[in-house]
């Protein structure tokens, strides 16, 4: 009896919260279909269903382009934070060299840097290469990073040289190694930068309102944020929350079939970061 | 060996031409532009020690700061109860208990813009529905975004909202290394759930706390684009967080030299207090 009530009330109690974190999520989506003077109800549901919002968000500002933006800006970052990050941790990981010492502890110092420190600096860097209003301002800074060295770094150690040395016997060369051997044997590592990675650089906004003043490179978060405050919105509540929708469904689908793997992720990046 | 060396190298050359462009020079770039007043286009002019006196003298500068450590005074602890409460009762069910957590965890993967612009339609205080709900069991409306007294713990509050699912996560992976054992042994003796709770489960939980407490700090450093939509830094510069200061220095009034000079010091601020940090978390 005591033991049913205590799971009751437990459940109870989670459930309470889980509405807590839901709720503004369902009232942003049903919002971006209300008009304005139904947007601030608490209900979810309205006699007067609309898309007006959406016309409005599409009709004012390049949203499509700027997905298309982020998309190509988070994909590329994370293409090249894989490969070149799988090919430096390998060479910490398994092969053994006069630099491996100096340069993990050269990266270890590097993650311990706060990134205001280098942001204005950088940003002059972007201007000396001429790619502020490119995209290539935003991939470039970020094609590789410090934590992913080391978390490839770490999971190739395990892998057992003789699988290595295997390879070398059957004519590999140190590149088809990794990427034939190494890294389809490192899926978890893999799958936990890569997410990272993604989310980092689809949801960044700062470097992006830095680097970026042209609205048709505009990154997806970014345009949003300038439409929002620049006053395009004119203060429609009911657009502002349709933005916003478009903004978070993509990553909000991905997220609800791959779930496990990206708590997995923050998981094992926030315990060895 | 000699091979080797090469080899090794070469891998490694993505990693050092990037680090020498991006991450060496301008941190030598950062300490020289201290020295300098610098609009971003025209040759950066000597100043000597200017930067760093019209810092000292910056009111700005010291207000972002209490401003940030409002932010952390109320957003740390709040979000080590939570988390700690959330993961102790996930810990403690089987049923829906991935549902649960993937609900908990699901603000920390959206973007900070959306839950931006969310919450600051719930914090509107003529018609926002945080203040609907309170005048409808009869309370006074809060000035949440309004107040400067207010701004910044409605800042905080939100921001803990948006990652308290992350540090559940963190806490429920340190619980679930707890052996179970010491509880079933402490249960023989007769302890008391608080008493399991005080004495196996948040001493075992103590690397996972300081990783909160070191992750959040960093967190209130880098607050940027919650108060850059929400409040603009106002009112009255109760929300001028750090990052948003160098911004508006920077990219606002073109003072680069002072913006870097900014960030410099916000960096060694922060690299101090994760230091002391861990210091102290790690020898309780």
């Amino acid at each position: 009896m005591k033991k049913t009530l205590s799971a009751v009330l437990k459940y109870f109690f989670l459930t309470a919260f889980a509405v807590g974190f839901l709720y503004p999520f369902l009232w942003m989506l049903s919002g971006s279909f209300k008009p304005d003077f139904d947007v601030m109800k608490l209900g979810l549901f309205s006699s007067h269903f609309t898309l007006f919002n959406y016309d409005l968000v599409f009709g004012r500002i390049p949203i499509l382009r700027a997905f298309l933006n982020s998309l190509i800006v988070a994909m590329s970052v994370t293409a090249t934070v894989i490969v070149f990050g799988s090919m430096v941790g390998y060479a910490l990981a398994k092969i053994k060299w006069k630099g491996a010492g100096t340069l993990t502890v050269f990266l270890l110092f590097t993650m311990t840097l706060p990134f205001q420190l280098t942001l204005i600096p950088l940003y002059t860097m972007v201007v000396k290469f001429g790619i502020t209003d490119n995209l290539l301002g935003l991939i470039l800074p970020n094609m590789l990073t410090a934590v992913s060295v080391i978390m490839f770094r770490q999971f190739f150690v395990t892998i057992p040289d003789s699988l290595i040395e295997a390879a070398r016997i059957d004519g590999c060369g140190e590149l088809r190694v990794i990427f034939n051997v190494v890294v389809p044997l490192s899926k978890p590592a893999v799958v936990t930068v890569g997410i990272i990675t993604f989310l980092t650089s689809w949801n960044d906004v700062l470097w992006p309102l830095i680097v970026i003043r042209n609205r048709y490179l505009m990154t997806l978060p970014q345009l949003i944020t300038v439409f929002v405050l620049g006053g395009q919105a004119e203060s429609h509540l009911g657009a502002e929350l349709a933005a916003s929708v478009l903004l978070a469904v993509p990553i909000l689908v991905i997220y609800s079939f791959f779930q496990r793997y990206f708590i997995q992720s923050f998981v094992s990046s926030g315990v060895k970061g | 060996m000699k091979r080797t060396g090469k080899i090794g190298l070469a891998l490694s050359t993505p990693y050092i031409l990037y680090a020498l462009t991006f991450v060496v020079f301008p941190l030598f770039f950062s300490v020289y532009l201290i020295f300098h007043r610098w609009d971003g286009m025209s040759t950066p002019t000597w100043i000597g020690l200017k930067n760093v006196a019209r810092l000292v003298n910056d009111e700005l500068f010291y207000q972002s700061i209490l401003n940030t450590l409002l932010f952390l005074v109320i957003n740390i602890p709040l979000q080590i109860f939570l988390a700690l409460i959330f993961a102790v009762g996930l810990n403690s069910i089987k049923f829906l208990r991935g549902f649960f957590r993937a609900v908990y965890f699901m603000p920390v993967v959206v973007s900070g813009v959306v839950v931006t612009i969310v919450w600051l339609q719930l914090y509107s205080y003529d018609n926002g529905i945080l203040n609907n709900l309170l005048t409808m069991v009869g309370l006074p409306r809060v000035a949440w975004l309004v107040s400067p007294s207010m701004a910044m713990p409605s800042i905080a509050l939100m921001a803990t909202w948006k990652n308290v699912g992350l540090y559940t996560v963190l806490f429920l992976a340190g619980l679930q290394g707890i052996p179970a054992e010491f509880y079933e042994a402490a249960t023989i003796d007769g302890a008391s759930f608080a008493r399991k709770f005080l004495r196996i489960t948040v001493p075992l939980l103590g690397p996972t706390m300081t990783l909160v407490v070191i992750l959040s700090t960093i967190n209130g450093f880098s607050l940027f684009v919650e108060p850059f939509v929400m409040t603009g830094g106002g009112p009255l510069n109760a929300t001028l967080s750090s990052v948003l200061y160098i911004y508006n220095q920077a990219f606002s009034f073109g003072h680069l030299g002072y913006a870097s000079a900014l960030g410099f010091v916000f960096a060694v601020i922060i690299l101090l207090a994760v230091l002391v940090q861990r210091r102290v978390l790690e020898t309780e």
